[in-house]
């Protein structure tokens, strides 16, 4: 009876009910978008890291783990680095910025990453064979609509795509080491040092004896687990702060939107909410009344704010930039349920009490 | 041995504070009303019929003197009290209806049983009360789909489905023309004398008072006949 009464009180105000659930939705929606975005550029800064096909990882001393800039690294230390024991082969990169700190662009040894990672898989074209030459990986390529042949303009030049490859190893744009030592005038340098290892299980003892070289005390020396551990929710500093001012703010958001919903819904009804306290309905029937409106308003706006999450992560993957990553976190979906439903109910107390508190009287006598 | 009435009331004062000025709205009333009595209490405006109407409804507390309904002292009740006499006592039939505008009749007559935890379920004895009162038909519309008398038929039915010690009528013609009117006074009549129920009826229209088994007067917050 009582469900019956709130949903016909719900079809009843089609544009309140409707703006309600919207403004839940797009809360819900926020939240899972950036927690999507954090999440899926972690998962893909991991997934490049890993791709590498390194084991352990040198990077310069003054750089955080996080940015690729900084080509400061002697080049010659990957000879040092190959002639180590235990060590199969070693190589480096160099990284220049393309635009923000986001989207940037390496520089490496095509041969010898090649045959650290696997092999690249050239969905298009092929490696490099000339000094304009640029390689790129498919969700690039479908961002930025490239094809083989196309020209690509960065840095005020024009560059030409020779291939397009799977996603996956170090970086989306690639380009001839040399190259990119020059635009980021670094001869010689490197931003970052792969090393292979002859037996990966021994990465921590080698990462252990590195590190007991004073000689290298001005390096940030990492196994390749070490290093992506970091790019993780729990390894980068003040993520989680982040997320949580994200999820207040959308618990704010959902907070305000309901008490003003439900504060005029209130208002509208006082004759009705007169009526059923002249049949002796009691505080907590009206309360429950209005709660259950809220309730509904909430699951209804955190299922549409789901599915609004997958409409971000189309728009983002379409016209955002290649370095935007949304992921489906599925495990925040009824977490974001839970925020939405605190944040509309919280919103609805103080309009509720203010029904229950309503005369009887004064309520029928409201037109 | 003679039965008591089933509305006593001694002594009913109620004041309204309005700002720095009191007003006596009743000044003593004293009243009873046997059971299964069909009473119309009828006067001008300002009489304070109404006042005695939302007293005995519960809708408004007394300033004093006693008022018992079926052996309930309700003038000392507070709101949580006055709110389950009217689940349980007191069965209301106002001047507009006050139907719930989202639910069909049949929803806005059971949501009176479900106020009062009561099944939501209708007796064989209600069934026919229904046909007496014509909603049959009527049942799945929703108010903005009926007539005023219809409506007004269903606001009879929502008050007497918990079968309440007594029926308070507040001006139930008041918005009628007067062949519904007619209907809907006949059928209080009619329910009176099929299930002895207690009906007091405010009106300010003495054609309407005379289907009651009896007038009381009132003038200026007391019974004055």
């Amino acid at each position: 009876m009582l469900n019956q009464l709130v949903l016909e009180n719900l079809k009843h105000r089609p544009v309140r009910t409707i703006l309600s659930v919207a403004a839940i939705a797009i809360e819900v929606a926020m939240i899972l978008t950036l927690v999507g975005l954090s999440y899926g550029m972690l998962d893909e800064a991991q997934r490049r890291q890993r791709g590498i096909g390194a084991d352990v990882i040198i990077k310069p001393g003054s750089t955080s783990v996080m940015s690729f800039g900084g080509v400061t690294l002697p080049e010659k230390l990957v000879d040092y680095f190959e002639k180590q024991p235990g060590v199969a082969m070693a190589t480096g990169s160099a990284t220049h910025v393309i635009s923000g700190f986001l989207e940037s662009a390496s520089g490496v040894n095509l041969d010898a990453l090649t045959r650290m990672s696997g092999g690249f898989k050239f969905l298009a074209g092929g490696p490099f064979s000339g000094p304009n030459d640029i390689i790129v990986d498919e969700r690039y390529a479908r961002t930025k609509q490239l094809t083989v042949g196309s020209t690509l303009r960065l840095w005020d030049k024009d560059w030409k795509v020779c291939g397009i490859v799977e996603p996956g190893k170090l970086s989306r744009v690639l380009l001839p080491l040399p190259v990119v030592q020059d635009l980021a005038a670094a001869p010689g340098k490197l931003s970052q040092i792969f090393i292979k290892l002859q037996d990966p299980t021994k990465a921590d003892e080698f990462v252990k004896a590195l590190k007991a070289n004073e000689q290298l005390s001005g390096y940030q020396i990492y196994s390749i687990d070490e290093i992506v551990s970091l790019f993780s929710v729990e390894g980068v500093p003040g993520f989680k702060p982040f997320l949580n001012v994200v999820i207040g703010l959308g618990v704010v958001v959902g907070f305000l939107v309901v008490l003003l919903s439900m504060y005029t819904a209130v208002l509208e009804r006082t004759r009705e909410i007169g009526i059923l306290k002249s049949l002796g309905a009691a505080p907590g029937y009206i309360m429950g009344i209005l709660l259950r409106e809220t309730a509904i308003l909430a699951l209804a706006g955190a299922v549409a704010g789901i599915l609004l999450s997958f409409v971000t992560q189309w728009a983002i993957e379409a016209f955002g930039s290649p370095a935007l990553v949304q992921k489906v976190v599925p495990t925040w979906w009824p977490i974001t349920t839970a925020i939405a439903l605190v944040g509309a109910l919280a919103g609805t107390l103080y309009p509720a009490m203010k029904a229950v508190r309503h005369d009887a009287l004064e309520a029928l006598s409201y037109d | 041995m003679t039965e008591s009435p089933i509305i006593q009331i001694r002594g009913l004062r109620k004041v309204f504070h309005l700002g720095e000025i009191n007003v006596e709205a009743l000044r003593g009333i004293d009243l009873d009303i046997s059971r299964g009595e069909f009473v119309s209490v009828v006067g001008p405006s300002g009489s304070g019929k109404s006042t005695m109407f939302h007293v005995l409804s519960g809708l408004t507390p007394a300033t004093a003197g006693s008022v018992t309904i079926d052996g309930v002292e309700i003038a000392k009740l507070d709101e949580a009290g006055r709110t389950s006499l009217r689940k349980e006592k007191v069965g209301i039939v106002f001047q507009k209806y006050n139907l719930l505008p989202t639910l069909t009749a049949e929803e806005n007559i059971e949501i009176a049983l479900h106020i009062a935890g009561k099944p939501i379920e209708w007796t064989a004895e209600f069934k026919e009360i229904l046909a007496v009162l014509g909603l049959e038909s009527r049942l799945n519309h929703k108010p903005r789909a009926m007539s005023g008398g219809e409506q007004q038929r269903v606001a009879i039915a929502r008050a007497i489905v918990n079968q309440p010690a007594i029926l308070l009528a507040d001006e139930p013609t008041g918005n009628l023309d007067s062949k519904n009117s007619e209907a809907v006074l006949a059928l209080l009549r009619d329910l009176n004398r099929r299930l002895g129920q207690t009906i007091v009826m405010i009106t300010h229209n003495p054609e309407a008072a005379g289907y009651g088994d009896r007038i009381v007067k009132m003038r200026d917050g007391v019974i004055v006949g």
